[in-house]
């Protein structure tokens, strides 16, 4: 075993050598190690949130046909650090009549859910954090507290936009996390498991092919969550301006907007784990945990862009529209969804990979299918019953 | 070491970054405050009523049928888990369990709960 295939737990006896050397007891050295490595990690993470900005805003100027930041240094690469440091001199007010304790508390707490998160990342097979084995329960957790955060800034900021926003957007949040909650049980049927190392070690067939309705239901899911465009009601800068965040300014807002785009990327890293085999890729990982990290973070980047490209280019979509969506189309679906695959993986078990592959694949294309058909026969029909008295009235002239 | 020790830590660390972001910010920046600066923002003029709007109850019912589904899927989880060794009965029973939550569902739409009027 050398540093170069288990770096993090080399690292971490080293340490840990180095301290209870100076005579530190070993349950205080090992804390302390704990602590220094949650410190870089969060702090890399704090790093690679800066150049989502900037990524973000070059990503965006493309869609909308421009260039985007290209002054400060290298095609604008150092624009973020100077938004920074604006945020950073900017004047920190609490406007009159807002519940102090709960305006400050909002936007740390916000920040703070998405770092949580990372907790039970696998970066790769040995540099993670922990393995929970009640990992997909935490990430609901976790994303849990992302609302309250949002509720309690919207509440305390004594504004009417932020409070409309708030409502908007826990209505959003908590619609969209049935559905999501329930696709999250699919990879745990495949995998038995609901750690994230366990899952995708038991992925040597990416979840994507064995449930292809299940990933796309997540990824909608994972984005309503997000309150990304077009589930975004919370902050229609149209109707509310800014919504939950409007009275926030300096570095707060700064924590709301990085979290966001933080949480945005998380998303797509746990869409890679759930569906896309993490930091799996053709027996790459093996070769180094570096190499594992680096296709790990690739395949989040890809969930991120898919997440960003679908941010700028649909409309915004009304509050009754989204919430019927839900709980009329996509609720049931994944319900109907998660049943069928209950039932084909009893069904199925114990035939070949190609059986079991070919069956669960084309059971989700089904379900798929009938949905639609369903949903077109349903617009047909309330668009005939428009319709019909106009034709009506044309045939009688 | 305790794995929840560890989580405990990413709790601690979450918590420090921002509010020493935050905290930075606090030190660096200008304190001049006046009365027109701190009024509630309302696209440049003066707040109308009150700003702790009433809220329509139509959130509250979406909440409540949230709060149905979020718990029952919690207990779906070790379900899940353990559905390879439990075989057809309990997929069976998983059916009938999620059958009764859909079943709630459809009551409430049925009900024209979930229009929003």
């Amino acid at each position: 075993m050398n540093f170069w295939n288990d770096p993090l737990k080399i690292a971490a006896d080293w340490l840990t050598g180095i301290l209870t050397g100076w005579g530190m007891p070993a349950v205080a050295a090992g804390i302390l190690v704990a602590f220094l490595g949650t410190l870089l990690l969060i702090s890399l993470l704090m790093v690679m949130d800066i150049f989502l900005v900037w990524l973000e805003r070059k990503v965006v100027s493309r869609f909308q046909d421009r260039i985007g930041p290209n002054r400060v240094g290298p095609f604008g690469l150092i624009q973020p650090f100077a938004d920074i440091i604006k945020l950073l001199i900017k004047e920190d007010t609490t406007p009159e009549g807002a519940d102090r304790v709960v305006y400050n508390i909002a936007p740390m707490l916000s920040m703070m859910s998405v770092l949580i998160l990372w907790a039970i990342v696998p970066l790769a097979p040995v540099i993670l954090g922990v393995d929970l084995n009640v990992g997909l329960l935490y990430i609901i957790a976790a994303g849990a507290i992302g609302t309250l955060a949002i509720i309690m800034a919207g509440w305390s900021s004594n504004n009417k936009f932020a409070t409309i926003g708030a409502f908007r957007q826990v209505a959003v949040m908590v619609s969209f996390e049935i559905p999501m909650v329930a696709m999250l049980l699919i990879p745990t049927i495949f995998a038995k498991t609901m750690g994230m190392n366990g899952i995708i070690q038991a992925q040597n067939i990416p979840y994507f092919i064995l449930s292809p309705l299940g990933a796309l239901i997540f990824l909608v899911a994972a984005i309503a969550e997000l309150g990304r465009a077009p589930f975004d009601l919370s902050e229609g800068e149209s109707e509310l301006v800014s919504g939950f965040n409007i009275e926030y300014s300096g570095m707060k807002f700064g924590m709301f907007y990085a979290g966001e785009l933080l949480h945005a990327l998380t998303f797509g890293g746990f869409l890679a784990i759930l569906f896309f085999g993490g930091y799996r890729f053709f027996g790459l990982e093996k070769v180094s945990p570096f190499l594992a990290i680096v296709i790990f973070l690739a395949k989040a980047m890809v969930g991120y862009w898919v997440i960003m490209w679908v941010r700028y280019t649909m409309m915004r979509i009304r509050i009754d529209h989204m919430l019927a969506f839900n709980w009329k189309f996509l609720t049931p679906l994944s319900f109907v969804l998660l049943m069928v695959t209950a039932l084909m993986n009893a069904l199925l078990a114990g035939t070949s990979v190609w059986v079991y592959s070919i069956g669960m694949f084309l059971s989700n294309v089904l379900i798929a299918w009938i949905a639609l058909e369903i949903v077109r026969a349903y617009s047909r029909n309330e668009r005939e019953k428009v319709e019909a008295p106009k034709v009506a009235a044309e045939a009688h002239h | 070491m305790n794995e929840w020790l560890y989580v405990g830590l990413f709790f601690i660390v979450g918590l420090i970054i921002p509010v020493g972001a935050i905290g930075v910010a606090w030190i660096l920046g200008p304190k001049k405050s006046n009365p027109i600066k701190l009024t509630t923002y309302e696209c440049g003029i003066e707040t109308v009523g009150d700003s702790w709007v009433q809220f329509k109850a139509q959130y509250y019912i979406f909440a409540l049928v949230f709060l149905v589904f979020d718990v029952e899927t919690v207990f779906l989880f070790p379900w899940a888990v353990r559905l390879g060794q439990l075989g057809l009965f309990a997929v069976i029973e998983g059916i009938v369990f999620v059958a009764i939550l859909i079943a709630g569902l459809i009551y409430t739409w049925r009900k024209g709960m979930l229009e929003w009027a």
